[in-house]
């Protein structure tokens, strides 16, 4: 989503967010995120307005003090911008992808399923499993730091069963152009 | 501003509140972010430099500034541990591509900083008027200088008119109202506010005379 992303020409405008559409943003994405009320008050305080930054093709970015949060496709789920996921990297579900992935995922490539079930890749436990469509957490074998966010295009069980083509669609990734974009 | 304070205020507050209730829980505190270390010269966290384009750049910055970690990451038992899984040649033909890409980012960077040093800064200075002249300064962005921010500060500084204006190029300038070149020149020699970074000899100074209709 971010592998081309020029500021100077695919922003189409600021505007400070109504605060009833900010309360609807933060009831979803308390909702859509593990995480507590408590912690996205200190990252996103409720003095603090927000600002809608719209882009080309339906991206919204959302920020506080310039500094992008989060973002969202169109109408689809919020995501956090890998810089807030390092340092909470809890709020999202995990997936690993294995060692041989990396080089591809940082070259703005979709995760397939074969290295999200190989020995070095992490799926959750059967219990736990994720449907398509959630926001993930992509880790890497032997990384300690997230890699990038993505959305999963197939169950975690379709996943396993079928372990073929795409099965995490790459949103964000390190050095991407988001990455790069510190504040707007 | 106002989040710090409000952070600092926030945290005493609790202790007293758990005083008075000792059985009550705690009142929910934010979980404190994770203090994440990134890499001076790619960004990345320092363990995914080795993906990156400088690795050579990004080993010396960690050893010189995180022995500790550059022990962790580089270690001969941590690139064992991380060749374990490959086969020698594999390995050798990563090595190599990751070389090649060092190699070429460093070009490319090299060439940016060539065509940089190349580029020129023009202070024109045209009639407008008889006796009126306004002044426009272009090629600045070409050094990284925010366009913007360089006209609020031509206008504050000389009490005048100064805006960014596209011109028949579509090249972004700053255009001042007034003869202020030689002021913009000395300016940027001194490195007043944003003007930095420009070598004096890139910048040229150019008078347009306007075709005089009347004499």
């Amino acid at each position: 989503m971010f592998k081309k992303f020029q500021p100077a020409t695919d922003i189409a405008g600021h505007t400070p967010v109504k605060s009833s559409v900010q309360r609807s943003i933060r009831a979803n994405v308390l909702s859509q995120w593990k995480i507590e009320p408590e912690t996205l008050e200190a990252i996103w305080p409720k003095k603090e307005g927000l600002v809608h930054v719209k882009c080309r093709e339906h991206i919204s970015i959302y920020t506080v003090h310039g500094e992008p949060l989060i973002f969202q496709h169109f109408d689809g789920p919020f995501y956090p911008t890998l810089r807030l996921l390092h340092k909470y990297p809890y709020i999202l579900p995990m997936l690993k992808v294995d060692r041989g992935a990396i080089r591809f995922l940082l070259g703005g490539a979709h995760m397939m399923c074969p290295g999200l079930t190989s020995a070095g890749g992490y799926l959750p436990p059967a219990e736990a499993a994720l449907s398509a469509g959630t926001p993930v957490a992509i880790h890497a074998e032997g990384k300690e730091h997230a890699v990038g966010v993505g959305i999963t295009k197939l169950g975690t069980e379709e996943m396993r069963t079928i372990n073929k083509g795409v099965g995490v669609e790459t949103v964000t990734y390190l050095g991407d152009d988001l990455w790069t974009l510190q504040t707007l | 501003m106002p989040k710090k304070g409000k952070a600092a205020a926030a945290a005493p507050a609790p202790d007293p509140e758990a005083a008075v209730e000792p059985n009550a829980p705690p009142p929910p505190e934010p979980v404190p972010p994770l203090a994440v270390l990134y890499c001076e010269v790619c960004t990345y966290p320092p363990e995914y430099c080795e993906f990156g384009a400088s690795l050579t750049r990004c080993k010396d910055w960690l050893k010189e500034s995180h022995p500790d970690l550059f022990d962790r990451y580089y270690s001969d038992e941590a690139l064992q541990a991380k060749v374990g899984t490959l086969s020698l040649e594999a390995q050798a033909k990563l090595e190599k591509e990751v070389a090649k890409k060092e190699v070429k980012a460093e070009a490319k960077v090299e060439a940016a900083l060539k065509k940089k040093m190349a580029s020129q800064i023009i202070i024109k200075r045209s009639e407008r008027n008889k006796r009126k002249c306004i002044t426009t300064v272009s090629g600045l962005e070409a050094f990284d200088i925010d366009l913007k921010k360089a006209a609020k500060q031509f206008a504050s500084k000389f009490a005048t008119g100064a805006s960014v204006t596209k011109n028949l190029q579509g090249l972004e300038e700053v255009v001042i109202s007034g003869d202020v070149s030689d002021e913009v020149l000395e300016m940027i020699e001194n490195e007043v506010g944003v003007l930095k970074g420009i070598p004096e000899e890139n910048v040229e100074l150019v008078e347009e005379k306007k075709k005089k209709g009347g004499e």
